[in-house]
């Protein structure tokens, strides 16, 4: 008996001794987990949250000011017609897994990403891709049936990484890739844990382990920064708890511009939205900035179109249609509705959505349009709103970076059919000079402006909070994920 | 005879009061609770709003008895609900016996084995939120209830001579239920009553907080503590009145069903004198 008591007494006195908490390491607080890890077969943002250029790199990677810079590809050279690009690789570098990355994985990769039965995400954008020819072992040439302006953006998406053919089907839940980190432990439902790769070919991270811990609740990820539980959250989920955080000492808070165009999005394939008069009339109806100091509490940016504020081509919309609830009732007095209609508005689980959901329903009944609310699930919302198109109006935030292209999609929930805005689209494909992208942007922002496709709402920011200590932060965010091999905490 | 019935008295005042103010927000009420007003968001309590106001400017005092009335009619109509249905199936079961009477008692024991919540969410879920199916969803877990109280109850009182008299005279199972057994189980129903009045208070606070009770921009408690969650930092009115509307109102019916227990309760009364 006395000798189990020392043994007790013994292991108590252990305890005592090791450290509460292994000091290195930076702990992240994420709202969503990610449904899997391999950013060419999932469209989940949390997925590049995690691993875009983390775990995974591709050939070029996007830096914080949306610029586009080299990675895995060390240089690249692009002919006059701008159909061929030849990449030159950067040697020496490997696998989680230790094979050697070089052309073989690069033309792997892109043929994957475009393959018929592809599963990324995004395979519109490889779709140019005619060939993928190996020069040598460090060099490859990607000719496209067209030129597109903007490829070698896209080759920095998540959704462009490079794998391995060996490991490429397991990544979902084993994700090897070239990256600075790789992943240590998935501890579903609760925390991702990535450890720095010692033989990473660039310079190496800063930070021994980065560990992602996923806060759903809002109240919950306050809880957990002010307890010191978590360093950060790059996507802070509550705007109302940012005064906290700006007043103690012990946090920075970095807002910056995200790619967060907030629309209500409105069904353009139904009566009566049909009309552009009612979609000129909800747009005069609504105060935008009364939705942004009542959902958002002042933080969010007015957009009276769908681009991104932080962007150099864009153009302010937002002066159009001015609210003027007057003017709305009149248009809708024209459109043959001068007792309005009514509609119902469905709504997925962001607060954003939610609260923004109130204010507009208040803001519509005010000229006539009696709006009936319909809180919803994201699997729900994705079903009925996103895949079958059955509602009036919705609210959601489209966080894709330069993602006007969707208005020319004929499948897509909007149902805005317009040659004019397809032919300008098809144009943009086409031009690769910078100033004539950024003109015929402009001439799109100006379309779906005059044409009220949706209510263009607000930009949502990107809230950081972060411990004082902890460095190396974006503060922008001008893709989904953002690269931590510099992040790390200061003693 | 008041000291000991204290909670009668004490139940009866704070439910009369949840009452009151239910009725109060059909005719009154210092603003309208849907109205925003954005330019006065997150004002504190003061003389203009008692209550203060939220982050959508409305009136927090207007919400809190228009969400008094939601509260109120949820757990009133669940109630009847679960008499009405459950009070005859336990006379049915009392009156037959028998396979019959196992039947339903297993059926009811199945349901009451769900929690009443994830019932709730349950049928909330298959047949969307809403304050109608939030009444329906209380009110089926109020049947069980209802029907083994109902059944219990109403054994015990078959057994007496008066039923057997009854029986003698030629009068049907049917009709002693209705003329003997139910007015023998009153006073115990209207105790249950109350308890189950308390609780469905309680589960549509619960629903609505998980967002599958009434839809905005009607008002109810759950839903005002769920916005108030993340505010209660600076804003703590937002989460104190809804919070303590819930708290005192289940307090009262819950006083009140004790405190008519101990004077309608033929049973209790017996161990007393």
């Amino acid at each position: 008996m006395l000798k189990n008591g020392m043994v007790i007494a013994f292991l108590f006195l252990l305890l005592a001794c090791s450290p509460a908490t292994p000091p290195s390491g930076v702990v992240l607080g994420m709202q969503l987990e990610p449904p899997g890890l391999d950013p060419t077969r999932g469209a989940a943002g949390a997925i590049d949250d995690i691993v875009y250029a983390n775990v995974f790199e591709g050939l070029t990677q996007i830096a914080e000011d949306g610029s586009v810079k080299p990675a895995l590809a060390k240089s690249w050279t692009v002919s006059p017609d701008g159909r061929e690009y030849i990449f030159h690789l950067q040697k020496d570098v490997r696998f989680h897994d230790g094979s050697v990355f070089d052309a073989n994985d690069v033309r792997f990769s892109l043929n994957r990403a475009r393959a018929p039965d592809s599963v990324n995400a995004q395979r519109g954008l490889f779709a140019p891709i005619m060939d993928v020819e190996i020069l040598d072992p460090l060099s490859v040439r990607v000719t496209l049936n067209k030129p597109v302006g903007d490829f070698l953006f896209n080759m920095g998406l998540g959704d462009a990484v490079m794998v391995d053919a060996a490991s490429a089907n397991g990544n979902v839940a084993h994700p090897v890739g070239t990256g600075p980190f790789r992943l240590e432990r998935w501890q579903k439902g609760y925390a991702i844990t990535l450890r720095r790769n010692e033989g990473y070919w660039g310079k190496k991270a800063l930070s021994e382990t980065i560990k992602f811990v996923f806060i759903a609740d809002p109240a919950a990820a306050s809880a957990a920064l002010l307890a010191g539980d978590v360093h950060g959250f790059a996507g802070f989920p509550a705007p109302e708890n940012l005064p906290v955080f700006e007043k103690n000492p012990r946090f920075d808070v970095l807002i910056g511009a995200s790619e967060g165009e907030t629309i209500l999005a409105i069904n353009n394939g139904r009566k009566p939205f049909d009309d552009v008069r009612v979609r000129r009339a909800i747009a005069y109806a609504i105060n935008r900035q009364e939705l942004i100091d009542g959902a958002l509490f002042g933080r969010g940016i007015p957009i009276g179109s769908h681009f991104s504020p932080g962007h150099r081509a864009y153009v302010d919309m937002t002066g159009i249609y001015p609210y003027n609830p007057q003017k709305a009732h009149e248009l809708l007095t024209k459109a043959g509705y001068p007792d309005g209609f009514s509609a119902t508005l469905k709504l997925p689980p962001p607060s954003y959505a939610r609260r923004s959901g109130e204010i507009v329903a208040a803001q519509l009944n005010q000229v006539g349009i009696r709006v009936k609310i319909e809180n919803i699930e994201w699997a729900g919302w994705l079903d009925q709103v996103f895949a079958n198109k059955d509602y009036d109006l919705s609210i959601v935030a489209h966080t894709e970076p330069m993602d006007i292209g969707i208005y020319a999609r004929d499948d897509y929930y909007f149902q805005y059919h317009s040659q004019a805005f397809k032919a300008l689209m098809e144009q943009l494909t086409l031009a690769s000079d910078p100033d004539e992208r950024d003109a015929l942007y402009r001439k799109a922002q100006r379309m779906i402006a005059n044409d009220s496709v949706n209510g263009f709402l607000f930009q949502l920011v990107k809230m950081g909070v972060w411990d004082h200590r902890l460095k190396g932060m974006w503060k922008n965010a001008p893709i989904q994920g953002a690269p931590l091999r510099g992040i790390y905490l200061e003693n | 005879m008041r000291a000991r019935h204290s909670s009668l008295w004490l139940g009866g005042a704070l439910a009369s009061f949840a009452l009151s103010a239910a009725v109060l927000s059909l005719f009154w009420a210092p603003y309208n609770p849907e109205m925003q007003n954005i330019a006065g968001q997150l004002q504190a309590p003061s003389l203009t709003h008692w209550f203060g106001t939220d982050h959508l400017g409305r009136d927090t005092l207007s919400m809190t008895l228009a969400g008094a009335r939601n509260s109120i009619t949820v757990a009133l109509v669940a109630v009847m609900i679960g008499m009405g249905v459950g009070v005859p199936l336990g006379l049915f079961a009392a009156a037959q016996r028998g396979w019959v009477d196992s039947l339903l008692m297993r059926i009811n024991d199945l349901l009451f084995a769900f929690p009443a919540l994830i019932l709730a969410i349950l049928i909330t879920a298959i047949f969307g939120p809403g304050a109608i199916n939030a009444i329906i969803a209380i009110g089926v877990f109020n049947i069980p209830v209802f029907a083994r109280l109902t059944r219990g109850a109403a054994l015990s009182i078959w057994a007496h001579d008066y039923i057997l008299a009854a029986r003698l005279s030629g009068k049907t199972a049917l009709r002693i239920s209705w003329e003997h057994i139910l007015p023998n189980l009153a006073g115990l129903l209207i105790v249950q009553g109350s308890i189950q009045f308390a609780m469905g208070i309680i589960a549509e606070a619960g629903l609505s907080y998980l967002g599958l009770g009434a839809q905005p921009p009607a008002s109810s408690w759950g839903r005002m503590l769920f916005d108030a969650q993340t505010m209660t930092g600076f804003a703590p009115w937002l989460a104190i009145f809804p919070g303590l509307a819930i708290l005192l109102s289940v307090l009262g019916f819950n006083l009140l069903g004790d405190g008519l227990r101990d004077v309608l309760d033929p049973r209790q009364k017996g161990h007393r004198e």
